[in-house]
């Protein structure tokens, strides 16, 4: 924990878990906030899945060696608590008096379930400010629908704008939306906790992933709603191409090798002259081809004709010579290519070490921004089950050490 | 449209106008901050993205810029122009947040040193979004979108079972949407410790590593197990193959199946569904479907058929490779939309594989008002944008007014005397 955190006085009563909900806390970790993070001693933990999935480091199995759950949950505190109890429910409620934010991402209306909806926790805490992120909202005809990262990517647009001509969707290969999410709700915390700082007013937020990922489809929208052009259609869509900008070449050509890959973008004419010139004569003298139009117009010749170039050679370099030239280019990065092979992340630093209860020390994927003043520092990893429960019973509500002891007997954490 | 009071009512943004800041200072200026939006005097490249109202190109008339700049104001200044420059300091140092995506140096040499400005201005919240941070040499070369998702490892994840076609950029500009989210989660994280403390800060926000760091599997299994995961379609890519989630429709679309049934229930729902479709005798796995419904229980713990059990009990197996089976036949014999009703009423999750402008159809996008109606005055007719990303109780995201016009607000700002005012 550094000396000061940007969010050191703020303390996070959080039910979160996954990535959707628990990228957004660990977040609000590494800037300094204490985040109490609550699970059920019943299932022991297992309602996030992720707990035992995995991959796991060293191949040791078990609720507390899934790595995606180490990976998100990092800087949290981490105690045990059955809300089912009356006892639970009592201390859920001191703590939630002590708490600026509650937060989770059950489906929609566990917490009220539970005795703990929004004007519930007001009574406990008039400021607070409460959080509920599922993958619909909490209300409308799919309030009840049950979701995770692929099914929010697959019904706000995501994966069908993810894709070749004349295939299926490709899609995200990961839970774009879980990470994606779990953004909106670090949003959705930090905007709540200002406007309260600033006027004293809690306030409840209702965060659907679907519309968050819909959100990022504007031009799409737009484009249907004033020209009457559907994204589904013939051709359409075609994601490593460019229309919005239009620009061309742009796309993902083979390199030298199996599955290598490179990617190269043409914003002008200009660019498109200076890949003429690194790639001489491999590449066809076309007229037509000297205007992005003419391009445009030929793009299923082009991208053969620069695929054809890039074929023979090695993919960094030829992205290094058409950088070089002023050519946006990129080799498709394998993972050990992005996170052993280029320095630059691991100076940034992109996978801080962090020391975990029952893995030992482990890389995470870290925050790509700094703060000059008050940046974010990770070095506990995840909770194990109930590790805090001492600290936060004991400590922050004022436990004795017998009591706690007596909640444990009676199955309350 | 406007007068409803946002989480940010007040807070006054300066944003740089560029492709990595548009979504960034939309997001603040949705919810309530006062942004103006800085261009070059001849208007910013950023008004030539198309698509174009009716195709006909036009800096007034792009809708990627409609999109971006809602609820902004925007002014026209050269930077290096030296009266321009000027007032373009003078505002700076008035504003709370600055939000820019310039290469590296470029406003030190206009004489808008970062350093030099918040040293007059110690409250301000600065924040530069580079490519690949402020020291790499990349951020001062061209990058793209798909530059930036090919290296920063998303495109390794995605795309198709067949590796001979190339892997896939996933669409609508997400290297640059999700810098954004991290430049917002930054600059929030700041100006609340400023509430606290007192003091701005500078904010660099790197989209390489933003990419790095938003890959999910991709990254820890590596940093873990030393894993490489393997694109596949339409689902995670992992380091072994797994089974299609995805399937294909009646009405020519896709579904996400989600996960195949497990307990005793789920398959006696699938099986009264192929009944009800009068399709069951007609699925070749209809008998090793049926003794999954005739299972005991309700799929409590002890009767969930579990994963090492169907790894290691052929019947076991074979009963949950029907269950998948039988949904993918199902798919094809009713549409998108009513696969995914039919297993969300069954208790299965599933998604249809919408379109953006089915987006904009879909009844339960309505039922919660997230479509949005704006009157355009450029075309004299509402048009209807999308919805925000995040509901608040209190302080509603909304879109306050249409993209601004080249220079629409210099003399709201400006004033002829030299002074700046934020609208």
């Amino acid at each position: 924990m550094p000396p000061v955190g940007a969010l050191s006085h703020l303390r996070i009563c959080d039910f979160t878990g996954q990535l959707a909900g628990a990228g957004a806390t660990k977040w609000l970790a590494a800037f300094g906030a204490q985040v109490i993070r609550i699970e059920d001693p019943v299932t022991k933990g297992r309602w996030d899945i992720l707990r035992g999935s995995p991959p796991f480091k060293d191949d040791r199995r078990g609720i507390e060696f899934g790595a995606g759950f180490q990976n998100h949950n990092v800087g949290k505190l981490g105690i045990t608590l059955n809300v089912r109890t009356d006892r639970g429910k009592e201390l859920l409620a001191e703590l939630v008096r002590r708490s600026d934010a509650v937060t989770e991402n059950f489906a929609a209306g566990v917490l009220e379930r539970w005795g703990f909806g929004y004007p519930r926790l007001r009574e406990l805490r008039p400021d607070i400010v409460y959080v509920s992120n599922c993958g619909f909202g909490q209300t409308g005809p799919y309030g009840t629908f049950k979701s995770w990262g692929p099914i929010a990517q697959a019904v706000s647009g995501l994966t069908f704008t993810s894709g070749l001509p004349d295939e299926d969707p490709a899609g995200w290969g990961y839970s774009f939306m879980d990470h994606t999410g779990g953004y909106a709700m670090a949003i959705a915390i930090l905007m709540a906790l200002f406007h309260r700082v600033r006027t004293g007013e809690g306030q409840w937020v209702d965060l659907s992933c679907t519309e968050a990922g819909a959100a990022l489809h504007g031009p799409a929208m737009l484009d249907f709603d004033v020209n009457g052009r559907p994204m589904r259609r013939p051709g359409s869509p075609n994601s490593n191409r460019n229309a919005w900008p239009a620009m061309a070449p742009h796309g993902i050509y083979p390199g030298a090798g199996d599955d290598e890959w490179i990617a190269i973008s043409c914003r002008d004419d200009a660019e498109w002259e200076a890949l003429r010139t690194v790639a001489g004569a491999a590449l066809p003298d076309r007229t037509a081809w000297a205007s992005v139009r003419g391009r445009l117009d030929d793009q299923d010749a082009l991208d053969a004709a620069v695929a054809a170039w890039t074929r023979g050679a090695d993919r960094f370099a030829t992205a290094a010579a058409l950088r070089a030239a002023g050519v946006a280019a990129a080799p498709v990065r394998r993972p050990a290519e992005r996170i052993d092979g280029d320095p630059a992340t691991g100076a940034w630093p992109l996978w801080p070490t962090v020391a975990h209860g029952a893995m030992g020390d482990v890389r995470v994927d870290g925050l790509p921004v700094h703060l000059s003043e008050t940046d974010w520092d990770m070095t506990t990893g995840a909770p194990l089950l109930g590790e805090h429960n001492d600290v936060v019973y004991g400590d922050l509500l004022g436990l004795s050490s017998s009591e706690i002891d007596g909640l444990r007997a009676e199955g309350v954490i | 449209m406007a007068g409803e009071r946002g989480p940010l009512d007040g807070v006054r943004v300066v944003e740089i106008a560029s492709e990595a800041t548009a979504y960034a200072g939309k997001l603040l200026a949705d919810h309530g901050a006062t942004v103006v939006l800085v261009e070059p005097r001849a208007g910013s490249p950023l008004r030539w993205y198309e698509p174009f109202v009716d195709d006909v190109g036009d800096p007034e008339r792009s809708l990627w810029w409609w999109h971006h700049q809602t609820s902004k104001h925007g002014v026209a200044l050269d930077l290096d122009d030296p009266t321009d420059s000027r007032r373009l300091r003078a505002l700076l140092a008035a504003a709370d947040v600055v939000v820019e995506a310039e290469a590296p140096g470029r406003l030190a040499a206009a004489g808008l040193d970062p350093a030099a400005v918040r040293a007059d201005a110690p409250r301000l919240v600065w924040t530069s979004i580079t490519g690949y941070g402020p020291t790499d040499e990349r951020s001062r070369q061209p990058f793209t979108d798909l530059t930036l998702l090919a290296e920063g490892g998303p495109v390794w994840s995605c795309g198709y079972d067949d590796h001979t076609l190339p892997p896939v950029r996933g669409g609508g500009g997400q290297a640059f949407n999700t810098g954004a989210h991290y430049a917002v989660m930054s600059i929030l994280t700041a100006l609340l410790y400023r509430e606290h403390a007192g003091v701005g800060q500078r904010i660099d926000v790197n989209l390489y590593a933003a990419a790095n760091v938003t890959t999910e599997f991709a990254s820890y299994s590596w940093l873990v197990a030393g894993q490489t995961v393997q694109r596949q379609t339409g689902r995670h890519a992992a380091p072994n193959p797994s089974f299609p989630t995805q399937a294909a429709t009646a009405d020519g679309r896709h579904v996400n199946t989600g996960i195949p049934p497990r307990r005793p229930p789920e398959f006696r729902a699938v099986v009264a569904w192929l009944d009800e479709l009068g399709i069951a005798e007609d699925f070749d796995g209809i008998g090793v479907l049926r003794l999954g419904a005739e299972l005991d229980g309700e799929g409590e713990a002890g009767n969930v058929l579990d994963l090492a059990q169907i790894a290691e009990d052929d019947l076991m197996g074979e009963i949950f490779q029907s269950g998948r089976d039988a949904v993918i036949f199902i798919a094809a014999h009713v549409t998108a939309q009513e696969f995914m009703l039919g297993m969300q009423q069954r208790g299965m999750a599933s998604g249809a594989i919408n379109s953006p402008e089915e987006v904009l159809a879909d009844p339960h996008f309505i039922a919660r008002g997230w479509p949005t109606p704006v009157h355009q005055p450029e075309l004299g007719r509402t048009v209807t944008y999308p919805g925000g990303p995040i509901r608040f109780g209190a302080t509603p995201w909304s879109i306050r007014r249409t993209a601004p016009r080249l220079g629409e607000h210099d003399d709201t700002v400006f004033g002829s005397d030299g002074t700046v005012r934020f609208p």
